[in-house]
Formats: structure tokens, C-alpha cells, sequence
């Protein structure tokens, strides 16, 4: 401790001393480094970081990344985008996991006018009217979409019951999407229950679930909640399917639930290490990662910090500076960028629009299994 | 006598003084410091107010409450909804449409800050009919339940408040004028109301409530109207918050909200106007600047990198080193007071007998 | 609703509700001898967790002796805890104790986080404990009745350790006046800190069980139960170990039977649980089964 005080000390002294270096860009990359959404932020940086290894340069000139923790809070998300313009003086922004934590960071950069690339914030309204705020990710309309479409027209599913985090806008989000487009797809919603994040017992809300006798179960949740829900339901003796969005992408699933995520299927962005024709760019994703990070697999979330990366230093090349409103310019121009989850497009409303996945969970492991198009 | 009358003076032309000081700096902020200084600037300025708000209800009256958060949402909610245009509302509820009533109701930003607090203040009174006549910690479990009720009615009602997904692109009206003007504001007004009447009925309700009530104080009422007051102060900073972040939800309001504000009014000093000011000074300031002790250290060929967590686990240590070696907070509940840069010229006399123009003069924070 | 569906309900309430009787046993007893919410508490359960965690997957030890290293582990980050932070307060006001706890509660989560990170891990519950054993089309598994009767046990063990032992009446003094106690030549130090072992230890039994029934840990795993607790433990009169143990069974009836009776309003159900305590407070201030302060003049 008084090691990293005295190291802490020492920096702030040469940080006084320091002068901005003419040939560095710098990048900022704001994310939930700590607080409720830090498993998903760590894997984001790890992500960027692993990018940034690989290309260490731009334009001739250096990367510089500054990690700021947003602690999974709003305000200091705010906090911390404006450090990252105002005193660190970034040419633009990577971050973040959390679709309300990217609102707040991003009316900041509006009002800045320095260019973010989003990671994995799939709601709608984080680019809604924003000039200079773009993702690496889709969004839940087309995520719930497909997961309907996937239900209905493949599986053939009727009857569906959704249990949604009320707490958690990404989660009544996203259960809207698929609502909409299960029932305009001719399905039944049975039963809509409802819990809050942090709850961790789902008995009651599975209990009436079932009394509904549903053939499946949408559950848009945060994987570690996620998890824990499926665990429950085949204790109860659920017989039914589960089906959840890109948040439940994490390998951790198959730890937390054992044998009762068996048959559990998601919706998320065309990459997984067990995906058999596997693009390029994926490809040396999953080895570098194997070779940084032996003991755990790659998920989206470090594929989205990985291409949230790439697809910041292909605009950077193509505006050939580092200018902010340039590369705001470029970002808006992005096409066929190739990246791990797949060739992004830019749309007009900056979310890429790239291609959506379905992973079902086979003998307690991931196995990608194609790619849908969603028709409502 | 004399010499009263020329303290007087004498604090009068320093209290202006240091208000001719803050506007001068207030002038030379914005050309001056860049958005990041301004933003925590800012937050001290809207931390002070939501400190002394609570420390009105805590510190100077007694009552044990857990529930500012709950008056910050009310506040940022009412202000928000005010002043967000018919298009914004439109294209932000997503989930299901907004109530009509509420799509074209519209306001100016002052009188949504107003009418924050007066929603605030109008919840304050609510609660405070039922649980004020509770005491101590099951106050404090009281008004904690308060406001998760409230947050959970935020977050259900979606056509009021666009539930979890919350309210965004709010204007960003609070400039360092507006809040340091609220600041002041908010200043003067505790300023007179603690060395008035009322502030020595509130001190005696504190202290001993079976005396204060045989002097023939309405305790009760004394309680119910302090802890409106703190509602109100509680609606204002949650809606100078909201138009500062610029965009709201739920999650913004939990207890841990509270928790800051409580360690604001007490490492300050419970009863302490000067105190919540200095409170959210350094608590502000200290969070911000932890934040070095997590980024990436290079010294020569030596790399640390940054340790996420280890902010908050320094900002607990020396909370809690603070608490152990000053446990009655910084200022305790003494007040900032001009005498202290003057030699004394007579005897002093006990704080307690001081004439009331003594402890004015705290506007300088 | 069906009986069956009916007696689901029941079974999973009871699960809940004992679990957080638990959690709010060690609550209540520091609160009711110290007058101090500790909201370290949860934190401390978190630990527990984690000890037992590290334990049985880390270091592949069998479950029992994992357990009783993590509630060791946690006694001792307990009387540590009451040691640097809370010792030092016990003359200050009350409040100052509070803020230290408060201190604690964040410093124990955030050093989780540095040290363990944020990422939730998974902990393997032994099989036996799991298997479900259906009954007439209800689903009732072992660990679910292990909980309840793990949580009487203790009550009827804590309320012969308060009111049949030297100790015990030493923290019934210490609640009663502690600088009288003092006088008396009791060493309330040591009692003190003994409470704390003991409201530690319960923590980190808690936190097990929680783990076992919910199979993850994570940092902020005791915020939640923390707050409920602490609820269940002032439903039923803070300093009450029995009103602790009643108060977190009718949280947990309130909250699965919510649900069960108004399945729409499943998004309110924890306004139920607080709406049902601030009006059991009103009505009896001192929660269900507390003992009326007389206010001192």
C-alpha cells in the first residue's frame, strides 16, 4: 500500500514536469473498472488492450491509452469523460459497458465535440441525436428481433414468459424489443414478471412462470443474475427453454449454472471461440487472447473492446489525423471495416450494423450456432 | 457597545468582501479552468447545498435521516420533466408512451428548480407527518424505506418517468453562477435561520427535546418544519445534480447517495454550517484526486498498472482515520467566524452568550 | 392459485425468509448491545463467502473443514474490524461509529475488488445438498430445509449463550448502561469484542448458506441481503434475536407472497416489504418483538 502511495506520489511530481509529446496520440477509454458492472469492463479493457498491443501506432505516431474508471456510476462517468478531454486532452473516446453509463459520458462529449466509439451500450437512445457518439455494437431492437424471430420461426415456439430487471435499462429494453416482435410474429406472451437488480432469489417469480405453463422463457439479463435464474428454475423443475441477449455472452455462465444452463440459448454478435468458420481478424483475436490470457476464453465483451479499437484507428488512418471532428468525419464514413464480430458498417443513426448471432449452450460449453436475420 | 457596533461594521464590509472575492472568481473560472475543474466546482457548490440540507435536518435538529437520495429525485425528476421539450419526451419514451398530461407541461429553468423543491419539500412534509414521531435509528430505517419506495415507483411508472431507462439530454443549465448563486442563497438563508429564533428552538428540540417541550416548544411542528426545509434544500441540489449530469435515472438515487452526503455533513461537523461547506470541499475534491493512485505508473523501465478499486479503498481509510482521530468532524460545531483573524481586544465571552452578528460571515466557501 | 402452487410459494418463502433471519441474527445482536448499525455486516459476509469460496475450489478442501476456515477467517476480520474502527469510537457519538461503518463497509467491498476482482465467480454446491426431492408435485431440495432448521438452532444457541452465561449477562449489562457496566469491574472490551466474533461468525455463516442457495460471490454480494436484513432485523425489534429471526421470515413471506398474490406487480415487490415496516413501525415503533426504550431524563 504505502509502496503504490509513495509510486502515486512520485508520478503526480513527474506528471507536473511532463509536456505534451507532439508525436503520441492519445486515446481515452472510459469503462466499469469497479462497481456492479466491472466484469464487464475489465473484459473490455482487456479487449482494447489486447488492440493496442497490436497496433501500437497510427499515423506514425504513438497510442497513448488512459483508462478512467467509471466505477459503474453515472456521475463519475460524466466525471470521468470530462477528465479525459479536459486534462488529458484525448483525440477520442472508447467506452462503455452500460447503456445508462454511455448516456452520461456522452452528453460530455457532445458538448466536447470529441468522437466515442461505444463497446457494448445497446440501447437505442445512447446515439439518439448525437453527432459524435458511435458503437461497435448493434442495437436491442435488432437483437430482440431476431431472438423472436429465432424463437418462433426456427424453434417454433407459441407461448413465451419474460422475467425482466425492472432496475436495469437494459433489460426492460431489450424484453420490450422482443415483446413487440414475438407477438407480431403471431406468439402468445403468457406472464411478464418482474425483478430488481440485486434480487437473487427468483423462486416466487419462476413459481407463477410456470403455473403458465410457457414453451419458453426470455430472460434479458446480466449474465451473473442470468445464471443464477436458470439454476433456480431447474430446481423448481422447469421443463421449459430459456432465451437471453448478448449480456448473458460470458463464459462464466456454464460455471455459475452447471447443468441447469443446458439448452439455454442467446442472442449475440457473431463471435465465439467455438465458431467454426471464423473471420480473419477473429481468428488472431481468439490466438492473442489464448496467449495473453491462458486461463479464461475470449468473449464479446473483449471482442467489442477489441473492435471498438479498430474500428477508432481504421478512421484515424482514413482522416489522417487525429483531429477529433475528423475523425468524427471518418467514423461516419466506416464501411466493411473487418472485425472480430464480423464486416462493420456505420449506419445513419452511428450504431454498425453487423450481423447477429445465436450460441446455444451444449454439453456444458458454447457452441455458435449460425447466424439469423431478423423479420419484425 | 461600541465595539459591537464596530464588529459589525467591520464584519459587514468582509462579508461583502469575500462575496465581491467569489464573484471575482466566478468572473475568472470559466476563461480560466478547463470543464473538468469547472464540473467538480460545480459539485462542490451542489454537495454544500445538499450537505447543509441534510445537516439541517440531522445535524442541527436531531432527526436521524436516511432518505436525502429520495428528495434528490424528486427534485431532479420534477426539474427534468419541466424543461425537457415535447420532442425530447417523445422520442425517449420507448418503452410505452409518456402520460399526455405531462408531455407539454413545460417550464423555465428557474421555476423548475423552484418547483423542485417545492415537490421535494411537499414529499418532506408527507413523510415527516408519520415519521417524525419516530425516533433515532428507526427514523433513519423510516425514511430510508421512503426512499426505496420512491425509487421503486420511479422505476415502475414508466409513463411518468420513463423508468430504468431514466430522462436524458436535459439542458446543462447549471453554470458555476447557478449553482454558487443557489449556494449562496441557500447560505444566507441557514445562516439567519440558525442565528434567529427558530435556530435556537431547532438546538434546543435537538438537545433536549422533554426541556424544549416544557418550555412550551412545539417540538413536533419545530421537527416537521425543519425537516421540510431539508426536503427542499434535497429537491434543489437533486435538480442542479440532474442539469448538471444532464441525464438521470433510478440507479442515481440508491442509499449510497445518502451515505456520501452523510459523510459530507459529518466529517464536516454535525451543526456545522462552515463544516457541510468544508465537507463537500474536500470529500469532492478528495475523490477526484484519489484518482491518480489508479492510473498506470511508469517510473523509467518500472510499469504499475493502474489498480481499479484502489481509490475507493484509500477514500474508506482515510474516512475512517478521520472519524477515529477528529470523531466530532472538522469544525465540530463551531462556526467560521471573522474574530478569528483579530486580536482579541476584551475578554471573550462564551460562544453561547455571543450577540447573533458574531457567527455570521460563513458565505466565503 | 393451486394448493400445490400454494405450498411452492411456502416452501420458497421459508427458504428466503430464513436466510435473511440469519443474516439478521448477527445484525441484531451487535445492534442490541453496541446500539450501533453495523453496516460492515454484510461485508463480513461477503467474506465469508469468499473464504469458503477459495477454500473448497482453490484449495480443494472438503466442505467442512472449508466452512469452519471461513467462519474462523471471518471472526477474525470481524474483531479487526471492531478493533481499528470501532474501538476507538466507542465514547463518540453515535453517529461517528456509523460513519466508520460505513467507512469499513466500503473499504472491505473495494479492497474485494482489488484483490479478488469483480468478476463473479461460481461456487459448486455439493450435489447431496441439491437434489431435488419432489413431493407430490412440489419440489422441496435438502439445502432449502437445512437453512430454517441451521437458523433455529442458532437462535435457541444465542438466547443460551445471552441469558445462561457469564458472557451473556455481561452483554445484556453493557446493553443496559455500559459505563455502569464498567464500574461493575466487567471487561467490556472483551465482551464487546466477543459480540463481535460471535455477530462475525454468524455473518460468515450467512454468507455460506447464501452462497450455497444462490451459487456465486462476488464483491457486493452482501449490499442486498445486508439491506434486507437490517430491515428483518427492525421488523422485529432490533436487539430482539428471536424478533431477528421472526422479522427475516416475514420479510421473506412478504416478499415471495407478493409476488404469489399480485404477479403484475412483481416490480414492486421490495416497496411491499417497506411499505409493511414503516407501518409496523408506526404502529409499534420498536418493531414486533423490541423491548420499549424508556427515555432517560
Amino acid at each position: 500500500m504505502r509502496k503504490v502511495l509513495l509510486a502515486a506520489m512520485v508520478c503526480l511530481l513527474a506528471a507536473g514536469g511532463a509536456f505534451a509529446a507532439d508525436d503520441v496520440i492519445k486515446i481515452g477509454f472510459y469503462n466499469c473498472l469497479t462497481g456492479q458492472n466491472a466484469f464487464g469492463g475489465q473484459l473490455e479493457l482487456e479487449g482494447t488492450q489486447l488492440a493496442l498491443a497490436e497496433i501500437p501506432e497510427v499515423l506514425g505516431k504513438k497510442i497513448e491509452l488512459v483508462v478512467v474508471d467509471n466505477k459503474s456510476d453515472k456521475v463519475e462517468s460524466a466525471n470521468a469523460v470530462t477528465r479525459l478531454i479536459e486534462r488529458d486532452k484525448v483525440s477520442a473516446i472508447i467506452g462503455t459497458y452500460g447503456s445508462s453509463l454511455a448516456m452520461a459520458g456522452g452528453e460530455v462529449a457532445e458538448a466536447a465535440k470529441i468522437p466515442v466509439m461505444g463497446t457494448s451500450c445497446t440501447n437505442p437512445l445512447v446515439t439518439l441525436n448525437k453527432r459524435y457518439y458511435f458503437r461497435a455494437c448493434f442495437i436491442d431492437p435488432f437483437q430482440g428481433a431476431g431472438g423472436a424471430t429465432y424463437a418462433v420461426k426456427t424453434l417454433g415456439f407459441k407461448k413465451a414468459a419474460l422475467l425482466v430487471d425492472v432496475a436495469n435499462d437494459y433489460s426492460v429494453g431489450l424484453n420490450n424489443f422482443f415483446k413487440q416482435a414475438f407477438v407480431k410474429l403471431g406468439g402468445e406472451i403468457v406472464s411478464e414478471m418482474r425483478y430488481n437488480s440485486g434480487d437473487q432469489d427468483f423462486t416466487a417469480q419462476l413459481t407463477e412462470i410456470i403455473s403458465k405453463k410457457p414453451d419458453m422463457v426470455f430472460l434479458p439479463a446480466y449474465f451473473a443474475e442470468g445464471a443464477i435464474v436458470l439454476k433456480q428454475a431447474r430446481e423448481l423443475g422447469a421443463t421449459f427453454r430459456f432465451m437471453g441477449g448478448d449480456a448473458m455472452d460470458n463464459p462464466e455462465v456454464v460455471t455459475l449454472g452447471g447443468e441447469a444452463v443446458e439448452g439455454f440459448l442467446h442472442t449475440t454478435f457473431a463471435y465465439d471461440p467455438s465458431m467454426k468458420d471464423m473471420n480473419p481478424v477473429a481468428q488472431k483475436f481468439t490466438e492473442s487472447w489464448k496467449a495473453a490470457y491462458p486461463d479464461k476464453d475470449p468473449n464479446v465483451n473483449a471482442a467489442l473492446g477489441y473492435d471498438a479499437y479498430i474500428l477508432l484507428i481504421d478512421a484515424i488512418r482514413r482522416a489522417g489525423s487525429a483531429d477529433p471532428e475528423k475523425i468524427r468525419d471518418a467514423l461516419e464514413q466506416t464501411k466493411d471495416v473487418p472485425t472480430v464480430t464480423g464486416l462493420t458498417t456505420m449506419n445513419a443513426t452511428h450504431d454498425a450494423e453487423k450481423e447477429l448471432g445465436i450460441v446455444e449452450i451444449r454439453g456444458g460449453k458454447k457452441q455458435f450456432i449460425g447466424i439469423v436475420t431478423p423479420e419484425a | 457597545m461600541n465595539e459591537d457596533m464596530n464588529r459589525k461594521t467591520r464584519n459587514f464590509i468582509l462579508n461583502c468582501l469575500a462575496l465581491a472575492a467569489l464573484v471575482a472568481f466566478l468572473l475568472w473560472a470559466p476563461g480560466n479552468l478547463d470543464r473538468y475543474k469547472l464540473r467538480i466546482i460545480n459539485l462542490i457548490a451542489i454537495n454544500a447545498i445538499l450537505g447543509l440540507s441534510l445537516n439541517l435536518i440531522y445535524g442541527m435538529t436531531g432527526m436521524f435521516s436516511l432518505g436525502h437520495a429520495g428528495f434528490m429525485a424528486i427534485g431532479a425528476y420534477v426539474s427534468s420533466l419541466l424543461i425537457l421539450t415535447a420532442e425530447q419526451k417523445t422520442s425517449m419514451w420507448i418503452l410505452e408512451p409518456i402520460a399526455p398530461w405531462l408531455l407539454n407541461l413545460h417550464a423555465p429553468f428557474l421555476v423548475s428548480l423552484i418547483a423542485a423543491g417545492l415537490a421535494a419539500a411537499f414529499f418532506g412534509w408527507l413523510i415527516a407527518l408519520p415519521v417524525l414521531r419516530l425516533g433515532g435509528d428507526y427514523l433513519g430505517i423510516a425514511t430510508l424505506g421512503f426512499a426505496e419506495i420512491l425509487r421503486i415507483l420511479i422505476v415502475n411508472l414508466t409513463p411518468l418517468t420513463n423508468g430504468s431507462l431514466g430522462l436524458k439530454g436535459i439542458p446543462a443549465h447549471t453554470d458555476i453562477w447557478m449553482s454558487y448563486g443557489c449556494l449562496v442563497a441557500v447560505l444566507i438563508f441557514m445562516i439567519r435561520l440558525m442565528n434567529g429564533n427558530f435556530g435556537n428552538v431547532l438546538r434546543a428540540v435537538r438537545d433536549d427535546e422533554i426541556a424544549a417541550r416544557t418550555m412550551g416548544i412545539d417540538t413536533f411542528r419545530t421537527r416537521v418544519l425543519a425537516f421540510t426545509i431539508g426536503s427542499f434544500g434535497g429537491g434543489l441540489g437533486g435538480a442542479l445534480m440532474g442539469n448538471l449530469i444532464t441525464a438521470i435515472d433510478p440507479k442515481m438515487f440508491m442509499i449510497a447517495q445518502t451515505y456520501s452526503l452523510l459523510m459530507i455533513v459529518v466529517v464536516g461537523g454535525l451543526g456545522s454550517i462552515t463544516g457541510s461547506v468544508i465537507g463537500s470541499v474536500l470529500i469532492t475534491t478528495m475523490l477526484e484526486w484519489l484518482r491518480i493512485v489508479e492510473d498506470p505508473i511508469t517510473i523509467g523501465s518500472l510499469h504499475i498498472p493502474g489498480i481499479p478499486g484502489m481509490r475507493m479503498v484509500i477514500f474508506s481509510m482515510l474516512l475512517i482515520a478521520v472519524i477515529i482521530f477528529r470523531r466530532e468532524g472538522i469544525m465540530g460545531t463551531r462556526e467560521f467566524s471573522w474574530d478569528w483573524f483579530f486580536p482579541k481586544k476584551t475578554k471573550q465571552r462564551p460562544i453561547s452568550e455571543r450577540p447573533v452578528s458574531d457567527t455570521k460571515g460563513a458565505d466565503a466557501g | 392459485m393451486s394448493l400445490n402452487m400454494f405450498i411452492q410459494h411456502f416452501i420458497n418463502a421459508l427458504g428466503l425468509g430464513s436466510l435473511y433471519g440469519l443474516i439478521a441474527i448477527g445484525y441484531t445482536m451487535v445492534y442490541g448491545i453496541l446500539r450501533l448499525i453495523n453496516f460492515a455486516h454484510g461485508d463480513i459476509f461477503m467474506l465469508g463467502a469468499y473464504f469458503v469460496y477459495f477454500a473448497t475450489i482453490h484449495f480443494k478442501l472438503p466442505w467442512g473443514v472449508g466452512v469452519v476456515l471461513a467462519i474462523a477467517g471471518a471472526t477474525l476480520c470481524g474483531l479487526l474490524v471492531d478493533r481499528i474502527a470501532y474501538r476507538p469510537l466507542r465514547s463518540a457519538p453515535r453517529i461517528s461509529a456509523l460513519i466508520s461503518a460505513i467507512g469499513v463497509s466500503f473499504f472491505l467491498e473495494n479492497l474485494a475488488t482489488v484483490v479478488f476482482t469483480g468478476m463473479p465467480r461460481a461456487v459448486v454446491q455439493p450435489p447431496w445438498l441439491m437434489h431435488p426431492i419432489p413431493v407430490r408435485g412440489i419440489r422441496l431440495i435438502p439445502l432449502g430445509l437445512m437453512v430454517p432448521v441451521i437458523s433455529f438452532l442458532l437462535v435457541a444457541g444465542l438466547l443460551w449463550i445471552v441469558y445462561r452465561t457469564k458472557p451473556g449477562l455481561g452483554m445484556r449489562a453493557i446493553s443496559f448502561d455500559i459505563e455502569t457496566t464498567r464500574l461493575m469491574g466487567v471487561s467490556v472490551d472483551k465482551i464487546i469484542a466477543l459480540t463481535f466474533a460471535l455477530g462475525s461468525a454468524l455473518a460468515a455463516l450467512a454468507g455460506i448458506m447464501w452462497a450455497l442457495r444462490y451459487p456465486r460471490v462476488e464483491p457486493f454480494m452482501g449490499v442486498f441481503p445486508g439491506v434486507k436484513a437490517f430491515i428483518a432485523a427492525v421488523f422485529g425489534g432490533v436487539g430482539s434475536i428471536p424478533g431477528a429471526m421472526i422479522g427475516g421470515l416475514a420479510l421473506g413471506f412478504v416478499e415471495i407472497m407478493s409476488i404469489a398474490f399480485f404477479p403484475t406487480l412483481s416490480g414492486y415487490k421490495d416497496a411491499f416489504a417497506f411499505v409493511l415496516l414503516i407501518v409496523i413501525l408506526l404502529v409499534r415503533p420498536t418493531g414486533l418483538m423490541g423491548e420499549k426504550l424508556e427515555e432517560k431524563i
